[in-house]
């Protein structure tokens, strides 16, 4: 995917509020037509910032930039950016179809015109059937698509998602992450979700950026974030990962027992310093060739079957928390293990990624 | 009615409905009876039927009266509305833990004597009270301006009295509306004025209606405001009872006119209850429809 034409960008933007500082000197690029996810945990200031971008609240400091414009002081009635709120935020006293056409009667439209627009958008997101119903006739799925409509309508550059999902059940929210991404794609508009749920990040978007404290820890692609995190938070963060404490070396990490972890040592940790290996699930394998770069024995503690795969959790003397390793449920049947049984673990140095700790 | 045989809800609801029966519905009903009597000649009643007490009820002298009265009553229920609406909107968007205190502060008045308060205001608006020094302080050298004994006066009593009932009202809907509906409607455009009128307003007219009934109920039935504040020289219903009951000692023309008030009263009342039923049966259908 070559590099998308800029529409909004965020430039070194605070945000306090009293003494607590929300949103500390975020600098963010965000492409046209992108799917992008702003991710945390709750307290992060993701939602302050979507907030800034929707118009609630006016940053302290930074700009930000929608076209090269700068909008931080634009009130939200005055600019191209809609957002979906978590709670959806429909009328109640008014139908389906007064909620959707709200905001194009807003912006003084033809009636017709009006008409034929909320017309289309409700084919859109399948609501034809309930658009002379009231929000509270819907169900959670309907209501989520009714907010999605009515903010699509208005055909914004930018559409903003506070955890659209959030409400929904597990199966349902599955089925929407899926959902969403089509129908981004089919309008063709910029979307900015936030969300606490790494899982949904990973799925739906083109690109995300983690935040903590207030702080952008690392912007990259899913499979960047997810394959070179940024630091010890970003890896624990997103997915799962085993970790080892040490000492750095020259080529490693040195755990407490002596054992030593292979793998590339970034440049910033000078040997001796606290340093951290990690290691995902799915990089390990049951019984390693003799030549792989790290071994380890241990005990199977538990095991959990998963369809695809198989969930072992194995007491290794390498940490205090057992290793989580993921094997395919081929690689099992070939060599069955049970609880209890003595196994070896294996990886490779290039599948170690070693932060500070 | 499922059973006859007394239920545990009836049993609780026992001692209101006694104590309703032998003090609103025994006394209302004799009251009802005396209007249909006539007034003996020299006071006290004659108990022969008639209906002359009604059709002298809508004489134009005192069919005025009602008219005037239901007039001042508007003015105030429109004036204690704008007022108290604004003030529970205040109090709505304050932060959480005031509140409380705000709400307190507003309904402290209750708190004192009805009369007391009433006498206050004449404290205020006399010839020579604390409004006309004000003025004088502020370098006012002329006549000193007739506040009392006004029809303002009485209508910015009974709006001082009742403005608390208002903000209750009103406080109820307001602090439980959603802040985000206010938020996604400027979020589509909308300005803030446009938002209150479209979003606000709308979901909180029920608060509106239910404190508007009741000032509206308790002021045209008043007596004691327009005795004090408008010093008797326009008569309002209440006053007219008053003067049937002890000064004219026709019992029965201001037992036919209190019935009449009631009429009224329940006129209004029942409006109310309709409406509140229609949107409630709104929303029972609305329940209703969600679970296919």
């Amino acid at each position: 995917m070559s590099a998308p034409r800029t529409l909004l960008a965020i430039d070194k933007v605070s945000k306090n509020f009293g003494r607590v500082t929300a949103v500390d000197g975020i600098s963010l690029d965000i492409g046209e037509n992108e799917f992008f996810a702003l991710l945390g945990p709750s307290g992060c200031g993701k939602t302050t910032l979507l907030r800034m971008l929707a118009g609630f609240e006016t940053p302290d400091d930074g700009r930000i930039l929608l076209d090269g414009r700068d909008i931080a002081k634009t009130p939200p009635n005055r600019r191209p950016v809609n957002l979906m709120f978590q709670s959806y935020a429909l009328f109640p006293h008014m139908s389906v179809r007064a909620n959707v056409s709200y905001g194009l009667e807003m912006e003084r439209l033809p009636a017709n015109e009006i008409r034929s627009r909320v017309d289309a958008i409700l084919a859109t997101t399948e609501l034809v059937a309930f658009a002379d119903r009231k929000p509270d006739q819907l169900s959670g799925g309907q209501k989520q698509r009714v907010a999605l409509a009515r903010a699509l309508v208005k055909r914004p550059r930018l559409l903003l998602l506070d955890e659209p999902l959030g409400a929904l059940d597990k199966k349902l929210r599955g089925a929407m992450q899926l959902e969403l991404k089509r129908l981004q794609h089919e309008v063709g508009i910029t979307f900015v979700i936030v969300t606490h749920d790494q899982e949904e990040s990973l799925v739906m978007a083109d690109r995300m950026a983690v935040l903590r404290d207030g702080k952008l820890l690392q912007c990259d692609t899913p499979h960047a974030v997810y394959e070179r995190p940024a630091d010890r938070f970003v890896a624990d963060f997103i997915g799962v990962m085993n970790f080892v404490p040490g000492k750095a070396a020259a080529d490693g990490v040195l755990a407490a027992n002596g054992a030593r972890i292979s793998g590339a040592v970034p440049a910033i940790l000078s040997p001796g310093a606290a340093a951290v290996a990690s290691v995902r699930p799915e990089r390990i394998r049951l019984f390693p060739p003799p030549e792989t770069a790290n071994r380890v024995a241990g005990i199977v503690e538990a095991l959990a079957y998963h369809g695809l795969d198989l969930q072992l959790h194995v007491r290794t003397a390498l940490s205090q928390k057992p290793f989580l390793v993921r094997v395919t449920a081929d690689a099992a049947d070939r060599r069955p293990v049970a609880s209890g049984d003595a196994v070896e673990l294996g990886w490779d140095a290039a599948d170690v990624r070693i932060f500070a700790n | 009615m499922r059973s006859f045989v007394p239920s545990r809800s009836s049993l609780l609801m026992a001692p209101a409905l006694a104590w309703l029966t032998a003090l609103m519905v025994v006394p209302c009903a004799l009251v009802l009876a005396l209007a249909f009597f006539r007034r003996g000649i020299y006071g006290g009643i004659e108990y022969s039927f008639t209906l002359e007490n009604f059709g002298l009820v809508l004489d134009p002298l005192y069919a005025s009266i009602f008219l005037n009265s239901a007039r001042i009553a508007g003015a105030a229920t429109l004036i204690a509305v704008v007022i108290g609406y604004a003030a529970a909107y205040a109090i709505a968007a304050a932060p959480r833990r005031w509140q409380p205190v705000f709400l307190f502060f507003s309904v402290l008045p209750f708190w004192s004597n009805y009369l007391i308060r009433t006498y206050a205001w004449i404290v205020l608006l006399n010839r020579e009270g604390l409004i006309t020094q004000l003025l004088r302080w502020f370098g006012y050298t002329g006549e000193p301006p007739s506040m009392l004994y006004t029809e303002g006066a009485v209508i910015a009593g009974l709006v001082y009295n009742y403005l608390p009932f208002v903000i209750l009202a009103c406080y109820a809907p307001l602090s439980r509306l959603n802040p985000e509906l206010a938020e996604a409607s400027r979020d589509l455009g909308a300005s803030a004025m446009t938002t209150f009128r479209r979003v606000i307003l709308p979901l909180t007219v029920p608060g509106i209606a239910a404190g508007a009934v009741f000032v509206f109920v308790l002021s045209i039935g008043n007596f004691v405001t327009p005795a004090l504040l408008g010093g008797g020289r326009f008569q309002m219903i209440g006053n007219l009872v008053y003067d049937q009951f002890l000064t004219a000692n026709d019992w029965p023309f201001g037992a036919a006119l209190a019935m009449a008030l009631i009429a009224i009263m329940l006129l209004v009342l029942t409006a109310q209850a309709l409406a509140a039923d229609r949107a409630a049966g709104r929303v029972a259908e609305a329940k209703g429809g969600a679970d296919d």
